[in-house]
């Protein structure tokens, strides 16, 4: 106990691995220390200890790898190493969540550009402010088309192309259909900017933004914090989120509906602002969804609804039109 | 080459042979000047280079977008220059053309220079030099970048072999004719002629080997700037997202090889006083090289940008626009014109084909060929396919800042220093080559 006093961050990177093997609830009293490290066979003592009820002798309860509720002594728990737990991140975060196919649907009517996803992602992923996961665009599709805001995360598509270039497979696809990024791997070579056509990529170019305060932090690959000077950082559809059964952070920041987040599998997707959740091929139907840049053949999980029936007027910087802007 | 020399004549031969290929070797007064001033640039080049490892990429002026920048350009030059070893040596060597002798050996040298350095510029692209073991450790070979890894360093073995192979000969004779060598010099010619002592079996073993390597590196050469232009055409950018790149960068690298080549000619000749080997004969044939390779790459850069000019697809318009009337509109015709049509049509006259003439051309075309790599990189990346938005004003543009410079000139002036040093230690003259196109090989061999 003493030893976790001493030591916030000890308490903090346990807090993380929490969600990981589930022991988080259970054993946060005990805090600092992992319950899957306790050895067996010390556990049948338990009643002897009663009596004595000095610190070394205070018994604990822990939840085990595989789910088992189990009492130890204090003084049995061993911590388990700072790389102990970033690997089995890394493994998790790799593998996915099994039986899962993500995808995300973006209803452009509804996106009046309040931009409240880009803070909440921000914030979430410690980007500087110049680092965009998702980011608002100001689209016109022909000189006489009306102009929208489009939403843009990551697509994580299904033929990325961002991931076969990487030489080191430090960018990869998992198994749930999103695709991440290893930044204790990325070697900064930047070849998946270069091929990722919907410009979803960004790269650290300086020490990140909260490089002092997350100097401790265990290395979460699902939310991709802390960031690393020179590798890069995208959209990661909130997979730490994700694992917790929650909507990743932009959806659910969204005051305005435009966000739809859910299982391709299961054919459903819950509306972040109202909560409803509805069949993932029905809106798709009756609305005319459609996803981006199609003839590049990389099969986006994201999917947007056109923006016809507008729940409001376009409106930027005071204009109604689209100024003349660098196109790219 | 027919009629025998008298013994005498031969005698005298190879002690011309002798004293032209060693007096580059010597002590010369612009050699120490020169390498210090090679190692200032190199201090600078460390204390830039220093700069951007501990502040991070930020230094450069590479952002989200244009995220390559003038450091992949260098890439593609230093590879596209090395390809020079091969077109000299193996494909003009192979198809019969006598003349290149004297000059096989400085191609490779260049060669050597150019691509031993061209993998350490990539390096300094990274934004993690420190996990550059994690390619090998991690390595996918699905990645085009794994791909070049491997056949530079392939290219980089077999032109290293294809140079040493042919010293041979050489290394043994200056060996028994440079009294006044350091000891670690003879020891070192000692080991590398690998106990020559010119029977016609070694003979016989060395012009095959010879002959192996300059098969093998064809391809292996193919491929360094194919696979370097698929770093491109691998993606779905626009302005890159084309199937002619390969031949389109290995027409483009011939280019700049060859200019390379005469330039390094141009300089030994006229520092050496080699002009019974560098003569104007071989400026003429390396003059009518430039002229084929450069017409090869122009009928390129016509596909390159007409095909699209003509359809104006969306996206490619814009980049077009660019190029043609944009902001790179300027250095898009100046490399066009001054750097590749003029010239072509300079040397098809033979007065422009004279060593002073053909050498400041060949300055132009190489300098017009280091611009074009960075056309190539840099403005397709202003135009991906969704608009640059929420970002700050610099994203919209590039300029390499003076970070990028002073690891540029470090880069070139490492090549230089390998190129310079690779001269003083070795001949440059294939002494055993010309005797034996002479018919004097026994004269060379029993000469002491």
């Amino acid at each position: 106990m003493s030893d976790n006093n001493s030591n916030p961050n000890s308490r903090r990177d346990f807090l993380k691995i929490g969600s990981l093997i589930g022991i988080g609830a259970v054993a946060a009293g005990a805090a600092g220390y992992a319950g899957f490290a306790a050895q067996d066979g010390k556990e049948g003592h338990a009643g002897e200890a009663e009596t004595a009820l000095s610190d070394s002798e205070k018994k604990i309860k822990v939840l085990t790898e595989d789910g088992q509720l189990a009492e130890i002594k204090a003084s049995e728990l061993s911590p388990v190493q700072k790389d102990e737990y970033t690997s089995a991140l890394q493994e998790q975060g790799r593998e996915g969540i099994p039986g899962k196919h993500w995808v995300m649907v973006i209803d452009l009517a509804r996106c009046r550009n309040v931009r409240a996803c880009m803070a909440s992602c921000q914030n979430a992923h410690h980007l500087r402010e110049e680092q965009h996961h998702i980011n608002v665009l100001r689209m016109q599709d022909a000189e006489h088309t009306e102009p929208y805001f489009m939403p843009k995360p990551c697509f994580h598509c299904d033929n990325p192309p961002c991931t076969k270039v990487c030489p080191v497979d430090a960018t990869f696809k998992r198994q749930d259909g999103i695709v991440l990024i290893d930044n204790e791997r990325c070697i900064g070579c930047r070849f998946c900017i270069a091929a990722c056509p919907y410009s979803a990529r960004v790269f650290n170019w300086f020490e990140p933004k909260n490089e002092e305060e997350d100097q401790d932090l265990l290395y979460n690959v699902e939310l991709n914090v802390p960031q690393k000077k020179g590798t890069i950082s995208k959209c990661l559809f909130s997979a730490d989120r994700l694992r917790e059964g929650k909507l990743p952070y932009c959806v659910s920041a969204c005051p305005n509906g435009v966000y739809y987040f859910g299982d391709l599998n299961e054919d459903a997707v819950t509306n972040g602002t109202s909560g409803e959740t509805t069949r993932f091929s029905e809106l798709i139907r009756k609305n005319a969804g459609y996803t981006l840049l199609p003839e590049l053949g990389t099969k986006p999980n994201v999917y947007y609804l056109p923006p016809k029936n507008r729940m409001f007027p376009f409106e930027f910087n005071g204009k109604t039109t689209l100024e003349d802007e660098h196109h790219g | 080459m027919s009629e025998s020399l008298s013994k005498e004549q031969a005698k005298k031969l190879v002690d011309k042979y002798a004293e032209d290929a060693i007096r580059p070797m010597k002590n010369h007064k612009g050699f120490l000047p020169w390498m210090g001033f090679l190692g200032l640039v190199m201090v600078v080049f460390g204390y830039a280079y220093y700069i951007q490892l501990t502040e991070g990429l930020g230094v450069t002026a590479m952002r989200d977008y244009v995220s390559w920048g003038l450091y992949i350009s260098n890439f593609v030059f230093f590879v596209a220059v090395s390809l020079v070893g091969m077109v000299v040596s193996a494909v003009l060597g192979l198809a019969g053309q006598k003349w290149v002798k004297p000059i096989t050996r400085v191609s490779e040298i260049i060669a050597l220079g150019f691509v031993m350095v061209a993998g350490l510029v990539i390096i300094t692209d990274m934004g993690r030099p420190d996990r550059f073991l994690n390619l090998f450790m991690y390595g996918r070979l699905q990645s085009p970048i794994v791909w070049d890894v491997t056949v530079i360093t392939t290219y980089v073995a077999i032109s290293t072999l294809l140079f040493i192979l042919p010293l041979i000969p050489d290394l043994a004779f200056i060996k028994k004719k440079m009294k006044d060598m350091p000891v670690w010099q003879y020891q070192l010619y000692n080991i590398l002629s690998l106990g020559w002592i010119g029977t016609p079996e070694q003979y016989k073993i060395l012009h095959k080997s010879i002959r192996m390597l300059s098969i093998i590196i064809i391809p292996v050469a193919m491929a360094i700037h194919t696979v370097t232009s698929w770093l491109f055409a691998s993606t779905l950018r626009i302005g890159w997202d084309t199937t002619i790149f390969g031949p389109y960068f290995v027409a483009g690298a011939f280019v700049a090889g060859t200019a390379a080549v005469i330039i390094v000619m141009y300089i030994l000749r006229s520092n050496y006083k080699l002009q019974d080997y560098f003569t104007d004969y071989h400026f003429d044939m390396m003059g009518k090289l430039l002229v084929l390779v450069s017409l090869l790459y122009a009928y390129f850069n016509i596909n390159e940008f007409l095909v699209p000019a003509y359809k104006m697809k969306t996206g490619e318009a814009v980049h077009l626009h660019t190029l043609f009337q944009g902001v790179y509109a300027g250095l898009f015709w100046v490399v066009q014109i001054i750097g590749m049509g003029l010239p072509i049509f300079f040397m098809i006259f033979k007065h422009w084909r004279k060593p002073n003439n053909l050498t400041f051309i060949a300055v132009i075309v190489l300098i017009g060929a280091f611009l074009k790599r960075y056309i190539i990189v840099v403005p397709t990346l202003l135009h991906p396919h969704l608009p640059i938005q929420n970002v700050p004003e610099e994203f919209h543009h590039y300029f390499p800042t003076w970070i990028e410079m002073a690891v540029t000139a470090g880069a070139f002036a490492m090549s230089l220093t390998i190129i310079t040093i690779l001269l003083k230690i070795f001949p440059v003259i294939p002494m055993w080559e010309l005797a034996e196109e002479k018919g004097i090989t026994e004269e060379f061999e029993k000469y002491d």
